[in-house]
């Protein structure tokens, strides 16, 4: 495949697996928390460099997911104590990546690893970072760990499919019926860490936060149901992909922040057009409502 | 180390920058204090997040590095966010934490275009936009920190001016507006003034970190005070103690971002403030709870005993006392636990041992369980005919035998219908009416 197939196709991999987890996220009101993990998730990547010594991918999946995880559950336990949610996300989350950061410029120096990396990614590297065995190429190694974890993501899903939804639609009756509940919303939280830093390595934190909020929100704005919203989510994932990957070359700038503003850009689309609940929509509505009572 | 302190401390710039965190940290904890309980603590982060487009075009549209540009560009697309977010909110099914989230990472994102478009263009010039990500307070220069100590000072002058009216809006917004406040007016002066905080804050924190310079200096305020005159100076108190600390920090270690240093030591002090403050601290809360515990489990073993010595009575006998593990058959509590408060009852003679593991009520304790159970009795029949007593308004926490003379011999009337009168009285009430042995007092003689 070409240099520029594989480049859309890890940006597609990374809106395919954000946008399916960022739909649970949005209805489940927990959108900030994505923000908070993409964050956190430095410190979970700079630690296991401290702590294993390597770059290895496997490490840095390992630790920033036990750091989002951590993240997770610091909220939760802030908010059980009787801080304010938001402001729970907020300390919890500038904490943890100030920490990060701090160990990244004390121990950084002999790290590959910048914080602008951090931020933008590196995905037009992504291609020469050749996952080789046996001599032979099998493909760009962060197009191997995306799809792994989309897999994952979605066996996960497929397996807990009703727990889920009713977990996130009406959690009161999910625990009358006796579904774990605090474990779904760990597991959700497991996938979320897992996907952000799969995509944290190649797109950077920005990206994840965009195309974990974006494509869901476009997606909750023309269906309301389950199943469509996340096949429409994935969809809108892999068109910011695609769209901000030529915004991008045209103008020669950063190729993640073109995805997050190509994302913007189709929801702003959307929110003015949707035919459901767009507001152009809804305009017509009233007036139809009013020349009618009038 | 030491002559580099002392540098600082004589070095006229570093007095600057020291002043300017300062005063950047008192008007966070200020603003941030009425947007923590306004729960809009998290726009900071977007506004944060969001100027940084504003930042790069007004670099692209000045052409050179320049403060007050910077700073009305930041500001202007700072509000721009703000009135994304509301109106997604209120034109659409979208809920707050998913508009806040869209807007940042979308703007941000916008923002990192910019900057590359910025960096491409001046070819290699690093034209010191990059210092706004992550915060980098030693590379200020004298202008700019007085520029930002002038806005610092200005928007805490507004605060402290119109504390009355922010006051009033952040707690009930709808009587705000019924005596005819212009409530849009002031909350679009609150966003503007968390606007201004986050804008001037950018330099020296980054964009990234400067959302916890509004939340966690407030947030730990939160745990010393209820009221909010206090919170406020506390918590900027405690944002120009971390804006100092931070400060100082990075500029005697090189290399060393400012912004990660503050919010740590606001962090720390928040740490502090939730496991130690005086009321709503962690430590005292457990404390509180311990001691509950106690009492409740006190009062529990003094009834058992009593029900116990009743049992007794109307059986016509006198045994050895009550075992522990008879008490502990009627009472879910631990054997530790059960054990501690009968030792601390004999310490205060209500009751007495009788034999290994043996326990009875001393005729001091046999008053204090009669009131106990009385008082119990009382609420189980009160709680049986709750409807015939409503206009009393018992509250589960009252003590019955603090209501009027009247209800209270109705209820005692009552009690006596259902036999649950307590029988054994203590020795002061004198009603004995037949001979029990264990308490010569009531009518043995």
């Amino acid at each position: 495949m070409s240099y520029e197939g594989w480049i859309l196709l890890t940006g597609s991999l990374v809106g395919i697996s954000c946008g399916i987890v960022g739909c649970f996220l949005i209805l489940r009101k927990m959108a900030m928390l994505a923000d908070a993990i993409s964050h956190t998730v430095l410190l979970g990547i700079v630690g296991a460099y401290l702590i294993s010594n390597s770059l290895e991918g496997v490490y840095m999946l390992i630790g920033a997911a036990v750091v989002g995880i951590l993240t997770a559950f610091f909220v939760q336990l802030l908010h059980s104590i009787g801080v304010q949610s938001d402001a729970a996300i907020g300390v919890v989350f500038t904490s943890l990546f100030a920490v990060g950061v701090i160990l990244l410029s004390l121990f950084g120096g002999k790290v590959h690893l910048d914080v602008e990396h951090a931020l933008m990614g590196e995905i037009t590297f992504i291609p020469w970072d050749i996952l080789e065995i046996n001599g032979i190429n099998l493909g760009p190694k962060a197009v191997w760990m995306l799809g792994t974890v989309l897999i994952l993501n979605l066996i996960i899903i497929l397996l807990f499919y009703k727990e889920i939804k009713i977990s996130s639609f009406d959690p009161d009756m999910a625990v009358a019926l006796g579904i774990p509940v605090l474990f779904i919303h760990y597991l959700l939280m497991g996938m979320l860490s897992l996907t952000t830093v799969a995509s944290f390595d190649s797109v950077g934190a920005i990206l994840v936060v965009a195309m974990l909020i974006v494509p869901g929100a476009t997606a909750y704005l023309l269906t309301d149901k389950l199943s469509v919203m996340l096949m429409l989510s994935a969809l809108v994932g892999v068109l910011s992909a695609i769209a901000g990957y030529f915004i991008a070359m045209i103008f020669n700038v950063s190729i993640s922040g073109s995805m997050a503003v190509a994302a913007g850009v189709i929801f702003a689309i959307t929110f003015v057009l949707s035919p459901t609940h767009g507001l152009l929509s809804r305009w017509l509505a009233r007036k139809r409502l009013q020349n009618k009572s009038a | 180390m030491s002559e580099t302190l002392v540098s600082i401390w004589t070095d006229a710039n570093t007095q600057w920058v020291l002043i300017g965190t300062l005063l950047l940290g008192l008007a966070s904890g200020l603003v941030g204090s009425f947007a923590l309980l306004k729960k809009q603590s998290l726009i900071g982060d977007a506004m944060a997040h969001a100027a940084l487009p504003g930042i790069c075009i007004a670099f692209l549209i000045h052409g050179a590095k320049s403060m007050s540009w910077f700073i009305i560009g930041a500001a202007l697309s700072g509000l721009l966010a703000t009135f994304f977010i509301e109106k997604m909110i209120k034109l659409s099914r979208i809920k707050e934490d998913t508009s806040i989230g869209l807007v940042l990472s979308v703007f941000f994102g916008f923002g990192i275009v910019l900057l590359t478009y910025i960096n491409h263009q001046s070819k290699g010039n690093q034209s010191g936009i990059d210092d706004f990500i992550f915060g980098q307070a030693a590379s200020l220069v004298g202008a700019d920190v007085k520029l930002i100590s002038a806005v610092a000072v200005l928007l805490i002058i507004i605060t402290v001016v119109l504390f009355k009216e922010l006051k009033l809006l952040t707690f009930d917004p709808q009587f705000a507006q019924g005596i005819g406040l212009p409530t849009g007016l002031l909350n679009g002066l609150l966003m503007t003034l968390i606007v201004g905080v986050v804008v001037i804050g950018l330099q020296a924190v980054g964009v990234i970190l400067m959302s916890a310079m509004l939340i966690t200096p407030a947030i730990a305020a939160r745990y010393w005070t209820e009221r909010l005159d206090h919170m406020v100076i506390i918590a900027g108190a405690i944002g120009a103690f971390s804006g100092v600390f931070g400060t100082l920090l990075s500029t005697t270690t090189k290399g060393m971002p400012t912004g990660p240093l503050i919010i740590v030591a606001a962090t720390i002090i928040f740490l502090i403030s939730m496991v130690f403050a005086p009321k709503r601290g962690l430590l005292v809360k457990a404390i509180r709870r311990s001691r509950l515990r106690r009492q409740v489990a006190r009062e529990q073993v003094l009834q058992t005993l009593y029900d116990f010595t009743e049992q007794e009575y109307l059986q016509y006998k006198t045994g050895n006392g009550f075992h522990e593990q008879q008490i502990m058959k009627k009472r879910p509590i631990s054997m530790s636990m059960l054990r501690k408060v009968l030792r601390s009852l004999e310490k205060e003679e209500l009751v007495r041992r009788t034999g290994d593991a043996l326990w009875c009520l001393t005729e001091k304790g046999l008053t204090e369980a009669y009131h106990i159970t009385l008082r119990n009795r009382l609420m189980e029949v009160y709680l049986m005919n709750e409807m015939n007593y409503a206009h009393f308004n018992i509250r589960q926490d009252m003590d019955l035998l603090q209501l009027p003379e009247k209800v209270l011999t109705e209820l005692k009337q009552l009690l006596k219908q259902y036999g649950r009168e307590p029988l054994v009285l203590p020795a002061n009430m004198n009603a004995g009416k037949r001979p029990y042995h264990r308490y010569a007092s009531i009518g043995g003689k």
